[in-house]
């Protein structure tokens, strides 16, 4: 959800480079059958089908080793595909591979940089690379957008590892993408640049920019993504609003020890559907953070109602890729 | 965008450039006082108690060949690194990203390593100026043997730079096989001065071909005709441009 705050920049500061919005409704990228199968035989992607809407903010997410950094590498022209076909932006990544990238900007999980270019000179030469005429009106704008102006005659080498996350930023938007990869890209990044970036990805978004990113944080995709996509074993085995994914997946898990081991569950709190432990010394209640009442409150009052006592509570969410993973194993 | 993708022609140049210019030291000053050392040594100290070389004093016989052996160092050294750099730091990521065509980046490194050199080869010979009597009979098949030489041998170091997994890799060719190459390819000898058995097996190294035609530019002198000069380099140009096309291709060691 955007906050008042990101309301007023989105609306107040539309982002001077971002490419007009495109009015068509058919997939900003379109997989459709896509394999890869290394030359060490192992196979990264298994005929991938997915389509990606313009304007979306779209999280792909898989545990390590499912096909998430293959399939964007292949879709930036990056690794060559086994089989299948890849379309971005309409065109063929292959055979009208110059119109392709030039709609692609990517921003690698690595910090890659040239460490002894300036920032001004690595984004300048970012912009030609994609072909673009040398225009240092909207490179200012691009590194006052993500604070990097005062920077800008500084050597790489010579910043923060956020600020040269910045900078791999900045370089990726300085041709104006309308689809924008961010690999993992708060990895490693403090709060305040999280946040930062949080609010970065919305504006381009908002100026019709896609972007597809791939997190391990729940929050991330929580607060960021439209829709979210799970690769596993190098299958898309879910594609879901992220609303809908929210609902299913927003459990939470309370765990309360004992201070005596039980034998049973009392009847008056079987309607909580309480797992008790074999040594009968802690029970556990899952609950829905997404809904109304969580109904904590009354258990614990059932519980000191019951006589059960307890000397120590703990609360526990499994990570988006442990439910991930959790949901593959369940549909095999 | 279609056609030709010149803004990153010129990206890529630029960046090229502007990473010599940022290390004169390394790049410019170092090749041009270790090949003064060799003027001050072989032309002054030692030429000196020479005899000339066909009509020609020893220092200045010696001129061609010296600056094609800094051409072909620096050449295959300055193309070997730029592509072989973005590799081992990851930021070839971007190249291969972006729309550019392979002979397009080609274009932009050679263009940027031959330019190097070409520059580097003209400072050397205005340095040997100050030290030997020079001549240049035919200036303008100096720069062409200048230009062909030096595309060619940044073409070699681009496809050494692709090949290398390892900085040992970057330097083993030029080190254990260029070098020697033009040390016993006439750098400091005509080969009519080596017994015939030598001058038979010295036809099989190609450096023989680019200096005996380059100092032909300069003194009419050559160990094999200009022709068959220009023909050798205009060969090995050919075969680099085909493996750097062929490299490009199938992705070795690029893609996966």
């Amino acid at each position: 959800m955007l906050s008042p705050h990101d309301h007023a920049i989105a609306t107040t500061q539309r982002l001077p480079y971002m490419p007009p919005m495109s009015d068509t409704s058919s997939p900003i990228i379109s997989v459709s059958g896509l394999s890869k199968t290394y030359a060490s035989g192992f196979s990264a992607l298994k005929s991938v089908d997915l389509a990606i809407r313009r304007g979306e903010i779209f999280a792909l997410l898989g545990p390590n080793g499912a096909g998430k950094t293959t399939l964007i590498s292949i879709i930036c022209g990056l690794v060559r595909p086994s089989t299948g076909t890849v379309t971005a932006d309409g065109h063929d990544i292959l055979r009208d591979y110059r119109a392709a990238r030039s709609a692609i900007g990517l921003v690698p999980q690595e910090l890659t940089t040239d460490a002894f270019e300036t920032v001004w000179s690595t984004v300048n030469f970012s912009r030609g690379l994609f072909g673009k005429p040398r225009d240092p009106a909207l490179i200012e704008r691009i590194l006052k957008d993500l604070s990097l102006w005062e920077k800008k005659d500084s050597q790489i080498r010579m910043l923060s590892g956020g600020m040269k996350r910045r900078v791999m930023i900045a370089k990726a938007l300085s041709h104006e993408p309308r689809i924008l990869f961010l690999d993992e890209p708060t990895a490693g990044v403090d709060v305040e640049l999280r946040q930062d970036m949080w609010r970065m990805v919305r504006r381009l978004r908002d100026d019709g920019v896609t972007i597809i990113l791939t997190t391990h944080y729940i929050e991330e995709a929580e607060e960021m993504a439209d829709r979210v996509g799970v690769i596993s074993k190098g299958e898309i085995i879910l594609v879901e609003e992220k609303a809908e994914l929210m609902r299913k997946l927003g459990k939470k898990q309370l765990s309360l020890q004992l201070q005596q081991p039980i034998a049973a569950i009392p009847e008056p709190l079987a309607s909580f559907d309480l797992k008790l432990s074999a040594a009968g010394d802690e029970i556990v209640y899952i609950y829905d953070t997404q809904g109304e009442r969580t109904g904590i409150t009354t258990l614990l009052q059932g519980l000191a109602e019951a006589g059960i006592r307890f000397r120590d509570l703990s609360t526990s969410q499994s990570s988006l890729e442990d439910i991930f993973v959790s949901l593959v194993r369940e549909r095999r | 965008m279609t056609g030709l993708n010149l803004h990153a022609i010129a990206a890529i140049y630029r960046f090229e450039m502007n990473r010599t210019w940022r290390t004169p030291l390394q790049s410019i000053v170092s090749p041009v006082l270790s090949t003064s050392l060799y003027f001050i040594v072989f032309g002054g100290a030692i030429g000196s108690r020479m005899q000339s070389v066909e009509g020609v004093p020893y220092g200045a016989f010696i001129v061609p060949g010296l600056i094609m052996l800094s051409l072909l160092t620096q050449s295959i050294a300055n193309a070997s690194f730029a592509i072989y750099f973005p590799k081992f730091t990851g930021t070839i990521y971007e190249l291969l990203s972006a729309p550019v065509a392979w002979w397009e980046a080609v274009i932009a490194y050679v263009g940027a390593a031959a330019s190097k050199s070409i520059l580097l080869g003209l400072i050397i010979l205005a340095t040997a100026a100050f030290f030997v009597p020079l001549r240049i009979e035919h200036p303008v098949m100096m720069m062409l043997f200048l230009v062909l030489t030096a595309t060619t041998f940044s073409l070699f170091g681009f496809i050494i730079g692709i090949w290398a997994d390892g900085f040992e890799k970057l330097q083993v060719i030029p080190l254990l096989i260029v070098t020697p190459l033009a040390f016993l390819g006439g750098s400091f000898y005509s080969i009519s001065m080596l017994p015939p058995f030598w001058q038979t097996v010295t036809l099989f190294n190609p450096v023989v071909y680019l200096i005996s035609g380059f100092r032909w530019s300069f003194y009419g002198l050559a160990d094999v005709s200009l022709g068959v000069s220009l023909g050798m380099t205009l060969i090995f140009l050919a075969a680099c441009i085909a493996v750097v096309g062929w490299i490009f291709k199938t992705g070795y060691r690029l893609k996966n």
